[in-house]
């Protein structure tokens, strides 16, 4: 399915009519076969030598997403500057810009339009879904309406908002049900109404997010105009110490590089670290991307990778990796065995602080889930801190497991070293909230009915992703953002706390 | 003209994500609206859905939060014509050129300090120039780079048809 028609030269143009020039400098003719081309300089400082390649014509090495942007765009080559036009494999939208984004397409391309493909976008209500707000209700019916119309293939609806359970198409968060439902695959280009939807670059696809104009154009063209970025490359090594979860390197990155670091770039994630951590704890590396401002995340992908994917997909897909000499603007290598659990403090995700530090600031509530943090390794993470104390949290505790699959496993996965309980049984016992609807929740406030949104000032550790005023609801509410060890550790003692004191 | 040394953070417009296109008017009315108390001068005057203030002076990385459309939206339907700042978050400039709401400049220096909220500012597109009338200063502005044939055109929609990726609108 994925496009392999980047190395095809078009043989009507090959060589002889003039090739014209284009505005920018870096593109190089499309169609070049055994004759060479000049080879045109490139703007980002070069990290190494460059050596010709020793495979016939001459190319210049490419990173993972220049690769994936120049296979998506038809063309052999790409660097970071270009804009081109990309071919996107699947769109995604939810219920709070689905309708937006519905709007702008039919006024665009009119009332009876078409989608260009009703197999590649998927439409996942998730945002404020558990409401009584007729509005956020509303969203939801615009968005069926829409599906019914247009044969979306691809539609987790919810009509009883009293049960999850009863409505067997729903999933929840839209970041974590697209990559349980297989709808993530290496090599390819996902586009989502969504800033976090940069969380699929943990499968080795090229993940950003959009608004809605751009989604409204996509979904009548299937095309989008877009800027190749530059890459900065983010190495990891060393064996992940039991008390540091995938939560505590991206805040430690962020926390490095500022929430405008990585802007308008794409961070490539590898090393052995990488390459030890499962996909779910991948993802939460890639779906705070945005955070530091980049325009998308990768973890090339590898055996880990397509085992996970064994199960849901059967499409074929075809993986790119970061040539030897490609160029990246810069290396940022970090030695895990170094680091300690982190928090991001009041009002920034680059806030960064040590744990430890921080164990005077008394909490009034934990809220445990999101597509950062609410995944199931996420929950199994937070139940072994439970299981290790083997005490009752001191304040409340809110569990929101992200999909209906999530909820399911927090029910009947027996956790590690406890005996066969499971998640859920670990939560009772420790005197947490019962697991809530899978939405994305409190994460973002939502209607002011929302299960655990912030409506009055207080203090709460989270293993959300962003914590800007009033992201949870109250304008004065203080966020931490945690790993789902710290968050519970912080649970049991009623301050932020450091996880080693448990683990 | 209205500095604002913060961050826009787009998410701090609520619940206005359930608006759909007809209520265009009324996101306008919440723009800015999550800025402190400690701004006295109000960007919207309260019962209004319109600014007085056409052009809007940020700091560094204006817009930085989500990818919500609703922040350079809300500007333009309250009618911010300009933001010029130091910097901006990705896709706050991304859907400003998109949405041809609001033209991001990118300022050479940080300016919201030296401004007053109510100086009569122009700017000058062609020469990249902006001036403070009020307190007679110039500030040199940024080229506005590849962004610049799409928000001419009038946004990505426009871009497309003038280039022929997509067919004219019919009637």
């Amino acid at each position: 399915m994925a496009s392999s028609s980047s190395f095809i030269a078009n043989k009507k143009d090959l060589g002889l009519s003039a090739l014209s020039s284009t505005s920018s400098p870096f593109s190089i003719p499309k169609c070049r076969k055994s004759i060479s081309k000049k080879i045109v300089s490139v703007m980002a400082p070069q990290q190494s030598e460059r050596k010709p390649a020793t495979t016939g014509s001459v190319k210049i090495a490419m990173t993972m997403t220049e690769k994936i942007l120049a296979r998506a765009s038809e063309k052999p080559q790409l660097s970071p500057g270009e804009n081109v036009w990309v071919n996107v494999d699947t769109l995604m939208t939810h219920d709070v810009c689905g309708p937006g984004s519905i709007g702008i397409f039919k006024r665009e391309f009119g009332d009876n339009a078409k989608v260009w493909d009703r197999e590649k976008i998927v439409i996942i209500p998730d945002h404020y879904i558990f409401t009584t707000d007729e509005r956020a209700n509303r969203n939801v019916d615009i968005l069926r309406d829409f599906c019914l119309e247009q044969n979306i293939k691809y539609f987790y609806d919810i009509k009883d908002l009293s049960n999850f359970k009863v409505n067997p198409d729903y999933k929840g968060v839209c970041h974590i049900a697209l990559a349980q439902e297989g709808h993530c695959r290496p090599g390819e280009v996902l586009l989502g109404t969504d800033s976090h939807t940069c969380t699929a670059g943990a499968f080795g696809q090229f993940a950003t997010g959009i608004g809605n104009t751009d989604a409204g154009f996509v979904l009548g063209t299937g095309k989008l105009l877009l800027k190749v970025p530059p890459t900065l490359r983010f190495v990891m090594d060393g064996e992940m110490p039991d008390y540091l979860l995938a939560k505590d390197l991206i805040l430690q990155i962020i926390g490095e590089i500022s929430v405008s670091g990585a802007t308008y770039k794409s961070m490539e994630f590898v090393g052995t670290t990488v390459e030890s951590l499962n996909m779910e704890e991948r993802m939460t590396l890639c779906n705070m991307v945005v955070e530091a401002g980049g325009k998308n995340g990768v973890v090339p992908a590898d055996s880990t990778t397509f085992k996970y994917l064994e199960d849901k997909t059967s499409v074929p897909y075809e993986p790119v990796y970061s040539d030897e000499q490609a160029r990246f603007l810069s290396e940022y290598r970090f030695d895990i065995s170094k680091l300690e659990p982190l928090v991001a403090k009041p009002h920034s995700p680059d806030n960064r602080a040590l744990a430890r530090e921080c164990k005077d600031v008394k909490i009034d509530r934990v809220y445990i889930g999101s597509c950062t943090g609410g995944k199931t390794e996420d929950f199994m993470a937070a139940a072994k801190v439970f299981l290790a104390s083997g005490k009752k949290v001191k304040v409340p505790t809110f569990l929101v497991p992200a999909t209906q699959k999530v909820w399911m496993d927090v029910y009947s996965l027996p956790v590690p070293g406890s005996g066969g309980k499971t998640c859920s049984q670990i939560f009772e016992e420790a005197g947490c909230d019962t697991p809530a609807n899978p939405s994305c929740g409190a994460c973002l406030g939502g209607p002011k009915d929302t299960y655990a949104r912030m409506n009055e000032p207080m203090v709460c550790v989270s293993t959300t992703n962003r914590n800007f005023p009033g992201r949870m609801g109250h304008k004065e509410g203080q966020i931490y953002l945690a790993s789902p060890y710290t968050a519970a550790a912080s649970a049991l003692t009623g301050y932020v706390t450091d996880p080693r004191e448990f683990l | 003209m209205y500095p604002s040394e913060q961050k826009n953070h787009p998410r701090r417009v609520p619940h206005s994500c359930t608006l759909n296109p007809a209520e265009y008017e009324k996101l306008g009315s919440y723009a800015l609206i999550g800025l402190p108390a400690s701004y006295e001068t109000r960007f919207i005057e309260p019962n209004e859905m319109k600014t007085k203030y056409s052009i809007v002076i940020g700091g560094d990385n204006f817009g930085c939060g989500s990818s919500r459309e609703h922040a350079p939206v809300s500007l333009g339907a309250a009618g911010v014509a300009a933001v010029v700042a130091e910097s901006y978050a990705r896709i706050f400039f991304r859907n400003s050129v998109a949405t041809g709401e609001i033209y991001p400049l990118e300022s050479e220096v940080r300016i919201c300090e030296e401004c007053k909220t109510g100086d009569v500012v122009t700017i000058e597109l062609a020469e990249s120039r902006l001036i403070n009338h009020t307190t007679g200063k110039e500030y040199k502005l940024k080229p506005i780079g590849d962004a610049g044939p799409v928000i001419e055109a009038g946004g990505i929609f426009a871009y497309a048809r003038k280039t022929g990726m997509i067919p004219s609108q019919s009637g």
